[in-house]
C-alpha cells in the first residue's frame, strides 16, 4: 500500500474527499455573502444561522411534516430565503446610508436570536438526519469507496456555483445586478427598481446559505451552534479570496476545505486553525485577499 | 462641565461605600472587570472607529495566564497579573499588525478570525485546562502585605485598578496622540494625506486597548477564581461590543453603563430565562442598531449637554 509522509494513501484520499465536501460548503456560504456584500454592503454575520436554519428546517420538516429531503432541498431554502427577506425589510434597509460596521453588528444580533430561538426549542445537542435511500451507499473506486452521498453533495453545491456565476456574469439580470453593485443610483435612473434586486439579491444569498445547511444536514450533526464557528471560517475564506470575485469565493472556498481535509491526517491539532493561519499569511503577503480588486 | 464633575464625584462616592449597601462584592467586581474590558474596548471603538471583533482573546488568554501562573507555578498576584497582560500586549501587536493592514468591515473579520485562532490554541493547549479551564485560581497577597482573600479588600484593589485605566484613558484620548486618533476617526485618507502614519497610530491604540482588555481578564481570574474557554470565546467579543455600543460608544462613561446594564441582565436573566438569554442579547443588539446608535449616555449627552458638545467640536 502507497503512502505519503506515513500516512495511508487512502486515509489521505478520504480526509481529501470531506475536505472537497466541506470546501463546497464554504463555496456556497462565501459566495452568498460576497453577492450580499457586493450590493449591499452588509457583511452578512447571520450567514452562519442561515445555514443552520436551512438544515433545521430540512430536520423540522422530516420529522414533523413529512417532507422528504428532494421536497426539503427546494423548501427550506425558499423559507429561509423569505425569512431573509423580511428581515432584510424590517432591519436592514435602515443602515445601508450608514456605516458598514452596523451592518455587521445588526446581522450578529440576529444570528444571536436564531441561534438563541432554536437552542431554546430543540436544545444544544445534534440531532442527526437520515441519508436520503437513493443516495445511500458508495462507489468503489479500486482505492477508495467514495460515499454517494459525499459526492452528490460536491456535485449539487458546485452546479449551484456555477449557475450563479453564470447567472451574474452572463446574463442580463447579472448585468444590472453588476452596475447596480457599481453605482446604484445611476441603475436607478435608469429605471430599474434598485430596492427590489437589493432585498431579492438578499433573500438569495441567504436562501443559498439554506441550501448548504440542507446539504450539510446528513453529513453532520444538524445543531444550533453548527453555523457560528463555520461563519468565521467562511469570513476567513472570504478575506483569503477577496471580497469582491465571485470565482474567488469559489475557488478559494474548495482549496481551502482541501487543505483542512489534509491538515486533518497530517497535523489534526492545527485542522481547526489551519485556514487562519493561511489568511494571516495571505494578509502580510497580499492585503487585498488572492483575487481581490482595491 | 460643572454638571460632568458632579456626576464624577457622585460616582465615586457610589462605587466608594458600594459593599456597604448590601451588593455583593465579587458581584461588583465582577462589574468593575467588564467595565474596564469595555473602556479598553471602546479606546478602539470609540476613539479611532476600529470594530475589534475578538477582543476575548487578550481578555481571555491573559486570564489564562495569570490563573497559570498564580495556581501552577506560585507565582505572586501582581507577578502573574503582569505577566497576563505582557502576553495580551504580545498578542494585540501580532495580530493588531496583521489586522490594521485592512480597514473597515475587513479589520472587524480579521480580528475575529485570529481571535477564534486563539481559541483554538486555548482550546487544544495543555496548560488551559482544555474544555474544563482553570479552577481555584488564588487571589493571593498584594506587595506580600495585602492579602485579598476578603471580598471587600479585593474589590478596593480591583476599583483602583479599574480608576487608574479610566483615568488613564482620559489621558490617551486628551493627548495630542489622541487628537491623532481622532483625526483618524473622523477622516482616516486625511489623516495619512496630512503626513501621519496611520496604520502606525492604529497599531499603538489596538495594543494599548488590547493590554487593557488583558488587565481587566487578569483582574477577572483572581476575582473569580476560574477561567473558562466562553472567556476567549466569540461570545465574550460579542458582549463587550455590545455593552460599548448600548452604553454609548466614544463616550467615557458609556461603556461602563453598558457593562453594568449587559452584567446586571445576563446575572438575572440567566436564572429566569436560560438558555433564552441570547435571544434577549440578541433582541437588544438589533434594537440598539437600529434606533439608538448613541447609546444610552451618548443620547443624554445629545439631549442635555449639546452646546457643550459643539463647543469641544469647534475647540477640537
Amino acid at each position: 500500500m502507497t503512502a505519503v509522509f506515513g500516512v495511508p494513501l487512502p486515509a489521505i484520499l478520504g480526509q481529501l474527499m470531506l475536505g472537497l465536501v466541506n470546501g463546497s460548503f464554504y463555496a456556497l456560504l462565501s459566495l452568498g455573502l460576497a453577492v450580499i456584500f457586493g450590493l449591499l454592503g452588509v457583511v452578512n454575520f447571520a450567514h452562519g444561522a442561515f445555514y443552520m436554519l436551512g438544515a433545521f428546517a430540512a430536520y423540522i420538516g422530516l420529522q414533523f411534516l413529512g417532507v422528504n429531503y428532494w421536497c426539503a432541498l427546494l423548501l427550506a431554502p425558499l423559507a429561509v430565503g423569505l425569512l431573509g427577506i423580511v428581515i432584510e425589510r424590517l432591519f436592514l434597509r435602515h443602515l445601508y446610508q450608514l456605516d458598514p460596521l452596523y451592518g455587521l453588528l445588526l446581522t450578529f444580533g440576529i444570528a444571536l436570536i436564531a441561534e438563541g430561538i432554536m437552542r431554546g426549542l430543540f436544545g444544544a445537542s445534534g440531532k442527526s438526519y437520515p441519508v436520503p435511500e437513493s443516495l445511500q451507499g458508495g462507489f468503489n473506486l479500486g482505492f477508495m469507496v467514495l460515499p454517494i452521498y459525499r459526492a452528490w453533495a460536491v456535485f449539487a453545491s458546485l452546479t449551484v456555483c456555477g449557475l450563479t456565476w453564470f447567472l451574474i456574469e452572463r446574463t442580463r439580470l447579472g448585468a444590472m445586478l453588476r452596475a447596480a453593485t457599481e453605482n446604484a443610483r445611476l441603475v436607478q435612473a435608469f429605471g430599474i427598481n434598485v430596492p427590489l434586486m437589493v432585498m431579492t439579491t438578499y433573500g438569495a444569498g441567504v436562501a443559498l446559505a439554506a441550501l448548504a445547511g440542507v446539504l450539510a444536514a446528513p453529513v453532520t450533526q444538524v445543531s444550533p451552534l453548527m453555523g457560528s464557528s463555520l461563519v468565521i471560517v467562511v469570513f476567513a475564506v472570504v478575506v483569503i479570496g477577496g471580497m469582491g470575485s465571485i470565482i474567488g469565493a469559489i475557488v478559494s472556498g474548495l482549496v481551502l476545505g482541501m487543505i483542512e481535509g489534509l491538515t486533518k491526517v497530517i497535523y489534526p491539532e492545527a485542522s481547526n486553525i489551519v485556514v487562519f493561519v493561511i489568511m494571516a499569511m495571505v494578509l502580510i503577503w497580499r492585503p487585498t485577499g488572492l483575487f481581490g480588486r482595491e | 462641565m460643572r454638571a460632568h464633575t458632579v456626576i464624577f464625584v457622585v460616582l465615586s462616592i457610589l462605587a466608594l461605600i458600594a459593599p456597604w449597601l448590601g451588593l455583593y462584592p465579587v458581584f461588583l467586581m465582577k462589574l468593575l472587570c467588564f467595565a474596564m474590558f469595555a473602556c479598553a474596548f471602546n479606546l478602539l471603538l470609540g476613539y479611532t472607529k476600529m470594530l475589534s471583533f475578538g477582543h476575548a482573546a487578550y481578555f481571555g488568554s491573559s486570564a489564562y495566564v495569570t490563573g497559570w501562573l498564580a495556581t501552577v507555578h506560585g507565582w505572586g498576584t501582581v507577578e502573574s497579573i503582569l505577566a497576563g497582560v505582557a502576553v495580551a500586549m504580545l498578542l494585540g501587536l501580532v495580530i493588531g499588525a496583521i489586522a490594521v493592514r485592512r480597514q473597515g468591515i475587513y479589520f472587524a473579520m480579521i480580528t475575529l478570525a485570529l481571535s477564534q485562532l486563539v481559541f483554538f490554541v486555548c482550546l487544544q493547549a495543555n496548560f488551559t485546562g482544555g474544555e474544563n479551564g482553570l479552577q481555584g485560581i488564588p487571589r493571593g497577597t498584594l506587595f506580600g502585605v495585602m492579602a485579598l482573600g476578603r471580598d471587600r479588600t479585593m474589590y478596593y484593589f480591583v476599583l483602583a485598578a479599574f480608576v487608574a485605566v479610566f483615568v488613564f484613558i482620559r489621558r490617551i484620548v486628551h493627548s495630542p496622540f489622541g487628537q491623532v486618533l481622532n483625526a483618524i476617526r473622523a477622516n482616516e485618507p486625511r489623516a495619512i494625506s496630512l503626513g501621519y502614519k496611520v496604520d502606525r497610530y492604529k497599531l499603538v491604540a489596538f495594543v494599548l486597548s488590547a493590554s487593557l482588555a488583558g488587565l481587566a481578564g487578569s483582574l477577572k481570574a483572581l476575582v473569580l477564581g476560574f477561567v473558562t474557554l466562553s472567556d476567549v470565546s466569540q461570545g465574550t467579543s460579542g458582549e463587550v461590543i455590545l455593552m460599548t455600543l448600548l452604553g454609548g460608544s466614544g463616550t467615557f462613561l458609556g461603556p461602563v453603563v453598558g457593562a453594568i446594564l449587559v452584567v446586571t441582565l445576563q446575572e438575572y436573566l440567566s436564572d429566569v430565562v436560560g438558555a433564552w438569554v441570547s435571544v434577549i442579547i440578541g433582541g437588544i443588539f438589533v434594537v440598539c442598531v437600529i434606533t439608538f446608535r448613541r447609546g444610552f449616555v451618548g443620547e443624554i449627552q445629545r439631549r442635555f449637554a449639546p452646546r457643550a458638545g459643539e463647543l469641544v467640536k469647534r475647540a477640537g
